[in-house]
C-alpha cells in the first residue's frame, strides 16, 4: 500500500544562524483557528479554560498554558496552537484546522528586534510589544502573524506557500544586521 | 593648505584617495572637498549650464558645485556632494558634467555665449519646427547641460530599508540638538538623536565658540558620550532627516558605508528608515546664504561659514591669502579666526557702515566686492567704496550674506514659514507640523547660548506631551551670548552675471527677466528661470532670487512668499527607497506543495498572481510547448491527468446561518444543496455584474467550503468580510481561509476513478461517488478530502490532502497516472480543456460582463434576494443586442483565432462603429484539430451559424470565422457523468 510523507514547509530551508540570531523552523503543533459565533464569546472563554487551561485572549495579546497558546489572531478570531481542540468548543465556535496552512519560524537573539525593524512596520520595542504580544501585520510583503515569545523571541507565522520568500527576506535582514555589527 | 594645530582630523591616519586621474593624501576626519582643498584643488566641478569652473561653495550637504561620482562601472554614484563624501582608502572619485577633462573642457564655450542662453530661452528659441523639440533639441541640451550619470546598469551594491520608532526623535545634533537630547533623555524619554554629519556636534566642531569653558567641539564629545551610555537614546549619525510626513512619520536616509570601502556580505550603502515618533524637536539649524555680485562663482569664494569650518574642524585654509565679505559680524569672526591660526586676510570688506576695525587687517566699512578674476580659480577681487573701486590680490573669499533657518520640515506638511524682520529670513511657523517643536539655528535663534537654551526649552515642550517630568538641576551650560547683527544685503549692482543659483547658472539678471517678462510670482519665476530645482533644492539661492524678485516687482519679501518645500531634504537614491525589492524581493513568492517536482520534470512555471504554476511538462523528443499541450490535452481525453489546483481560493464557512449567507452572495442556492454535494454558483457584485465563479461543497449540516478562482481568491475573502460585516451582520456564521491548509489535485480522465480506487481506503463507484459528490477520504492512508467536479469536461475528482503531503500525494498521482497512459498536465492543457468545454474564465468575467451575457441569466434564483439581483435586472443590462457569448471557429483560409482580436460583419469596413464583439479566450483544439475561440457578439446567442470577420490589428490577423454555441466538446455531458 502507497505511503505518503509529510514536509514540513521550511523544509531544506532552515535553520539558519548569523551573526548573533538563529532562525529555525518552529512546530507549534496542531493549529486550529477557533472563531466564536454570534453569542458564543463567554462560553467558549469558559470552555476554553476548562478544556485547556486557555483565556480567551485580548486583542493583541496572547493566552499560554504549558504547551498550549492562544493567539489572538484577527477580528473575533484567535489561533489554538499546541493541542487538538476539545470537542466541545465546536458547539460555540467555527474551529477550522489551519495545521498546514502557516510556516511558523523561531527568530531568537540579540539583534532579532533589529531584524524585523528591517521588514516589519510595527512598534517591536520590548515596553510596546512585551513578552506574549502578538500582531497580525506585514513582514515585508506578506501579511503575518508575530508574537513576542521571550525577550529576544519572536514567533512568525506566514502562508505556508510563503516559506521561501519569509526565509529569503529574513535571511537578508539577518545578514544587513550581522553586517553592522 | 594644511593649518598646524587646526582640525578635528586624525593626523595619525593618512588616508591616499583618487580624485579624477590622481592621488591624494588626506587624513581619516577629511571629506573630499577639505582634503582636496588641504592639497591646494580649488577646481572640483564644471557648472550645469555655462560649464563654468567650480570650486566648493560650502561645507555641507547643501553643496551645489563640487558635485563628483563615486567609483566606477555598475555600482558608480553620481551627484555624491565632495563635501559630505569622507575619504578612505582606495575611494576613486571623479568630476561630472567636463569633458575631455575637468581643467580643459570643450563644453566651456557656453559660458562665451551667456548673452544668448538667459532665462527663458529654450522656450523662445527651439519653437520650430514643433517636431525637433522631442527629437533633437532636447537630447542636445541634456547631452550639453548636466550632472552625473548612472551606469544603466544592475546596481550590485545592496540598500535597506528599516523601521524605527520612539519618543522623541531630534533632528541635528548641533547645540540645541544635543541639549535637546540630553534633555529629554535624562528624564527617561525614548530618544533618537539623527545628524547628517559623521561627527555630531554640529557648528560647534566648526567654530572657535567655548561651551561650559570647554572648546566647543569638545563639549559636543562629551555630550555625545553621555548620550551613547544611555539605553534609552538611539545615535544615528550620517542619518539625515528627508522628510516629515503624517502622524509623526519621518523619512530618514543613513549613509551606513559610503565611508568605508565595504561592500558585499550583507553590508548595505545606505538604509532609508522610517521613523515614527511621539514628539520631534527640529534642530537643523541654518544655512549661510552667499552674496550676489559679478563672477561671485569662481574656485576659491565660499560661504564665511564653510571656511571657518574648514579651518576649525578640519584644520585646512582654503587659501593662503583669504578676504572676507559679509553684511554681518560673522564675517569678523572669519578675519579672526584666520588671523589666530597665521593666515594672512587681505582685507575685510563690510557693507555696513558703522562698523569698527576688529583686528589686525585692513577693513573696508561701507564696501563691496563687485567683481572677481581668476578663470579656473579665484586672484583677487573688486572692491567699491564710496563710488571708487579697487582691486584687491585674494586666492579665496569668504563671504556672507548672513543665515536662512533650515525651515524646510516644519514647511512639508504643507504650512509655509513665518517672515522674521530681525534676522531678514523666514523661521518656521510654530505648530506647523504637530508635535514638532522648533529650536536653535533653524528657529532663528543665533547665539550658543540661545542654541542651547532653546534645545533645553524644546525638549521640555516634548517631555511635557509625552508626560515625562524634566529632571531636576542639570541647567543650561554657560556659552557666547552675542547678538546676530545684519544689514540687509542680497545683490551688489553691477553689471556682468552676478550668480544667484550655482547649481543651474541662474544670475540676478535672469531673476529680473523673468519679472520683466511678467513671470513675477516666485513660483513661476522659479520655474522660468529654474533656479531652485537643481539637486541642492535652492538651499544656497532660494532667499537671494526671492529678495531680487521682490525688488524687481516691487512687492515686499514676506508678500513674496517662497516656493513650496517638498520632501526630501537632501536628494535620496531611489535605490534606497526601493531597497528589498530587487530581485526576489519583488513580491512574496508562492509555491505549490508540487512546485519542486514540477521544476524537476522541467516544467516552464507562469505567474498567477503571487503563483507559479507549471505551464507545461516537457517529454522527451517534444520541442515546443504545443507539442508538450496536444499531448496532455489528449492525456486527459484518453487516460487521465493530474493537475495541482491548490492555488484556487478554499474558504472554510460554518454556522447556523451558512446556507442563508451563501444564498446571499451568490446569484444561486445553496441552503438547499444537499450533505455531501457539490454545486457551481456565480457570485455577482453590488453592480450586477459577475464577479466571480467556483464551486460550493456542502460537507456538513452548517459547514461549507467554497472555492474562488485564483485570481480572485482575495477579492472574494474581503467581499465576504464586506458583506458578513456591513450587508448581513445579523447572520451568525463564521469563515476563514483554508487555501493553504490542502493541498488539492485534479484527476481527470476515463481512467480518473480507476487511478483514485487505487489509492483510496475505501474504493469508489457510481453510487456512492455520482457527479457532483463530496465527502471525506482516506488516501493512502491519510484523511483527506475528494469532490467529483470537473474543469475538464471529463470524468474528473479533485482530491484534497493537507499540505504537508501535498509533494509525496502529487508524485504518487502522477507515477498512477503515467501507469494508466496519462500523466502531469499543466496551465496550457488546462486552458484549452475548458475552452473546448465552454467554461468560462475572468477572461470572460473580465468585470463588464453579466449572468446574462454569459448566458447564466438563469442561475439568478427568483425565489430569493441575492447581492446584484436588483442592479443586474437593470433594463440596459438585459438588452437583446448586448454582446454575448458565444463559440468561434474558422471557416476561411486563415486558421488561427486570436485573442483580443474584434469581431465585424461580412464586408463592413473594419472600424470602432461597425465593431460587432471580440475574442476573448483561444486555443488550438488537438481534440477537434482546429482553433476554437470563446468570445462576444453582439446578439450573439441569436447568430450561431452565421459567418463573420475576425480582425486582430495588432497582429495584422484577419479571419473568416463562424459563430457557434461556446460549448465544442461533449456538449450533453455525458463524459463528466462518466
Amino acid at each position: 500500500m502507497a505511503e505518503l510523507t509529510g514536509k514540513t514547509p521550511c523544509d531544506g530551508l532552515l535553520p539558519l544562524e548569523i551573526g548573533a540570531v538563529t532562525l529555525v523552523e518552529a512546530d507549534p503543533g496542531r493549529l486550529t483557528s477557533v472563531a466564536p459565533y454570534r453569542g458564543g464569546a463567554e462560553a467558549l472563554g469558559r470552555a476554553l479554560v476548562s478544556a485547556h487551561g486557555l483565556d480567551w485572549p485580548a486583542p493583541n495579546r496572547m493566552s499560554v498554558k504549558g504547551a498550549a497558546r492562544l493567539i489572538w489572531f484577527g477580528r473575533d478570531m484567535a489561533l489554538l496552537a499546541g493541542p487538538a481542540p476539545a470537542p466541545g468548543l465546536a458547539e460555540h465556535a467555527a474551529l477550522t484546522d489551519q495545521s498546514d496552512a502557516w510556516a511558523a519560524v523561531d527568530l531568537a537573539g540579540d539583534d532579532a528586534e533589529q531584524v524585523l525593524a528591517r521588514l516589519v512596520p510595527i512598534d517591536l520595542r520590548a515596553a510596546h510589544f512585551a513578552v506574549g504580544h502578538t500582531a497580525r501585520t506585514l513582514i515585508g510583503h506578506m501579511t503575518a502573524s508575530i508574537t513576542r515569545l521571550g525577550p529576544d523571541r519572536f514567533l512568525i507565522l506566514v502562508f505556508r506557500s510563503m516559506a521561501g520568500t519569509l526565509v529569503h527576506d529574513l535571511k537578508t535582514a539577518l545578514e544587513a544586521v550581522a553586517a553592522r555589527r | 593648505m594644511r593649518v598646524d594645530g587646526k582640525g578635528l582630523i586624525d593626523r595619525d591616519r593618512a588616508v591616499s584617495f583618487r580624485f579624477n586621474d590622481r592621488y591624494y593624501t588626506g587624513f581619516a576626519g577629511d571629506t573630499v572637498a577639505s582634503a582636496l582643498l588641504a592639497n591646494g584643488v580649488r577646481l572640483m566641478g564644471r557648472s550645469f549650464k555655462y560649464h563654468r569652473p567650480r570650486g566648493v561653495l560650502t561645507a555641507g550637504s547643501e553643496e551645489p558645485n563640487a558635485l563628483v561620482t563615486v567609483g566606477q562601472g555598475a555600482a558608480q554614484d553620481p551627484n555624491v556632494r565632495a563635501t559630505v563624501q569622507e575619504i578612505y582608502r582606495g575611494l576613486a572619485v571623479r568630476s561630472q558634467n567636463a569633458w575631455p577633462s575637468l581643467r580643459l573642457d570643450a563644453m566651456e564655450v557656453n559660458d562665451f555665449a551667456w548673452p544668448f542662453l538667459g532665462a527663458g530661452f529654450y522656450y523662445k528659441t527651439f519653437m520650430w519646427p514643433r517636431a525637433f523639440w522631442e527629437r533633437v533639441y532636447e537630447p542636445v541640451i541634456r547631452r550639453a547641460a548636466g550632472l552625473g550619470g548612472l551606469s544603466g546598469r544592475h546596481n550590485p551594491d545592496a540598500y535597506e530599508k528599516a523601521f524605527a520608532f520612539c519618543d522623541l526623535l531630534v533632528i541635528g545634533a548641533g547645540p540645541a540638538g544635543l541639549m535637546a537630547a540630553l534633555t529629554a533623555a535624562r528624564a527617561g524619554a525614548d530618544v533618537i538623536l539623527a545628524d547628517e554629519d559623521s561627527l555630531m556636534g554640529g557648528r560647534l566642531n566648526a567654530e572657535t565658540y567655548r561651551v561650559d569653558g570647554q572648546a566647543g567641539p569638545d563639549w559636543a564629545a562629551e555630550a555625545v558620550a553621555e548620550l551613547a551610555g544611555l539605553p534609552n537614546v538611539r545615535l544615528m549619525p550620517r542619518t539625515t532627516v528627508t522628510g516629515a510626513y503624517d502622524q509623526g512619520t519621518f523619512g530618514a536616509l543613513e549613509r551606513v558605508n559610503h565611508h568605508t570601502g565595504r561592500r558585499g556580505g550583507g553590508a548595505v550603502l545606505e538604509c532609508f528608515w522610517r521613523i515614527v515618533a511621539r514628539q520631534s524637536v527640529l534642530a537643523a539649524g541654518a544655512l549661510e546664504r552667499p552674496v550676489a555680485f559679478r563672477d561671485n562663482d569662481r574656485p576659491g569664494i565660499m560661504t564665511a561659514g564653510a571656511v571657518r569650518a574648514y579651518l576649525n574642524r578640519w584644520g585646512v585654509s582654503p587659501g593662503a591669502r583669504v578676504a572676507v565679505f559679509g553684511n554681518n559680524d560673522d564675517a569678523h569672526r572669519t578675519a579672526q579666526d584666520l588671523i589666530e591660526a597665521g593666515v594672512e586676510v587681505a582685507a575685510l570688506i563690510d557693507s555696513r557702515e558703522d562698523v569698527a576695525q576688529s583686528g589686525d587687517y585692513k577693513t573696508y566699512a561701507g564696501a563691496h566686492v563687485c567683481g572677481s578674476s581668476g578663470r579656473q580659480g579665484l586672484r583677487r577681487i573688486t572692491v567699491r567704496r564710496a563710488g571708487r573701486e579697487f582691486q584687491v590680490e585674494a586666492d579665496c573669499l569668504a563671504m556672507s550674506g548672513g543665515w536662512n533657518p533650515t525651515v524646510h520640515l516644519t514647511c512639508h506638511l504643507n504650512r509655509r514659514p513665518t517672515w522674521s524682520d530681525e534676522i531678514q529670513s523666514f523661521v518656521p511657523t510654530p505648530g506647523a507640523v504637530p508635535g514638532m517643536t522648533a529650536a536653535g539655528a533653524c528657529n532663528g535663534v543665533f547665539s550658543t547660548a540661545g542654541c542651547l537654551k532653546d534645545g533645553a526649552d524644546a525638549a521640555r515642550t516634548a517631555l511635557k506631551a509625552l508626560g515625562l517630568r524634566p529632571r531636576r538641576g542639570g541647567g543650561v551650560p554657560d556659552a557666547d551670548d552675542t547678538a546676530y547683527r545684519l544689514q540687509p544685503l542680497w545683490a551688489v549692482p553691477g553689471k556682468g552675471r552676478a550668480w544667484l543659483d550655482f547649481q543651474n547658472d541662474v544670475t540676478v539678471k535672469d531673476v529680473k527677466q523673468a519679472a520683466v517678462e511678467n513671470f513675477r510670482s516666485v513660483e513661476h519665476m522659479k520655474r522660468y528661470t529654474t533656479q531652485g530645482m537643481a539637486t541642492d533644492q535652492g538651499k544656497n539661492s532660494n532667499m537671494a532670487a526671492l529678495a531680487v524678485l521682490a525688488d524687481a516687482t516691487g512687492q515686499g519679501i514676506a508678500q513674496t512668499g517662497t516656493t513650496t518645500f517638498r520632501p526630501p531634504y537632501s536628494p535620496v537614491s531611489i535605490a534606497a527607497m526601493g531597497a528589498g525589492a530587487q530581485g526576489m524581493g519583488f513580491a512574496p513568492r508562492r509555491l505549490t506543495t508540487s512546485h519542486a517536482t514540477s521544476v524537476a520534470e522541467g516544467a516552464p512555471m507562469i505567474e498567477a498572481g503571487l503563483w507559479y504554476r507549471p505551464s507545461y511538462f516537457p517529454r522527451a523528443g517534444e520541442t515546443t510547448w504545443r507539442q508538450s499541450c496536444d499531448r496532455e490535452v489528449g492525456m486527459v481525453r484518453d487516460a487521465v491527468g493530474v493537475c495541482d489546483v491548490s492555488t484556487l481560493g478554499k474558504i472554510d464557512i460554518q454556522g447556523a446561518d451558512a446556507g442563508a449567507f451563501l444564498d446571499l452572495v451568490y446569484c444561486n442556492t445553496f441552503s438547499s444543496l444537499a450533505e455531501g454535494r457539490v454545486r457551481y454558483g456565480l457570485m455577482l457584485r453590488e453592480d450586477g455584474h459577475v464577479m466571480d465563479d467556483g464551486t460550493t461543497a456542502r460537507l456538513g449540516p452548517h459547514h461549507y467550503v467554497m472555492t474562488t478562482t485564483t485570481a480572485a481568491a482575495g477579492n472574494v475573502m474581503r467581499h465576504l468580510d464586506f458583506v458578513s460585516q456591513c450587508v448581513a451582520p445579523k447572520l451568525d456564521l463564521r469563515f476563514t481561509s483554508v487555501t493553504e491548509h490542502w493541498a488539492q489535485f485534479a484527476v481527470a480522465g476515463p481512467n480518473s476513478r480507476e487511478l483514485l480506487n487505487g489509492l483510496l481506503d475505501a474504493p469508489i463507484d457510481d453510487g456512492t461517488f455520482p457527479f457532483m459528490a463530496c465527502g471525506p477520504v482516506t488516501v493512502a492512508g491519510v484523511a483527506g478530502r475528494l469532490f467529483r467536479i470537473s474543469f475538464s469536461g471529463e470524468h474528473a475528482y479533485e482530491v484534497a490532502v493537507p499540505s504537508r503531503y501535498g509533494e509525496s500525494l502529487f508524485k504518487l498521482l502522477v507515477a498512477r497516472a503515467q501507469a494508466l497512459g496519462g500523466g502531469a498536465y499543466g496551465m496550457e492543457a488546462l486552458n484549452v480543456l475548458r475552452i473546448e468545454k465552454g467554461h468560462i474564465t475572468h477572461a470572460e468575467i473580465h468585470g463588464r460582463t453579466t449572468a446574462f451575457d454569459i448566458g447564466f441569466a438563469r442561475m439568478i434564483s427568483a425565489g430569493k434576494d441575492c447581492i446584484g439581483k436588483v442592479m443586474a435586472a437593470r433594463e440596459g443590462l438585459l438588452d437583446e443586442e448586448r454582446e454575448q457569448l458565444v463559440g468561434f471557429r474558422p471557416v476561411g483560409a486563415v486558421r488561427q483565432l486570436t485573442a483580443g482580436a474584434h469581431v465585424f460583419e461580412q464586408g463592413a469596413e473594419a472600424t470602432r462603429v461597425n465593431d460587432q464583439g471580440y475574442v476573448t479566450s483561444v486555443a488550438f483544439s488537438p481534440t477537434l484539430g482546429h482553433f476554437i475561440g470563446l468570445g462576444f457578439v453582439k446578439r450573439g446567442r441569436a447568430r450561431h451559424g452565421e459567418v463573420m470577420r475576425m480582425v486582430d490589428r495588432m497582429r495584422g490577423i484577419e479571419a473568416e470565422i463562424e459563430i457557434c454555441a461556446p460549448v465544442f466538446v461533449d456538449p450533453e455531458g455525458g463524459r463528466t457523468r462518466g
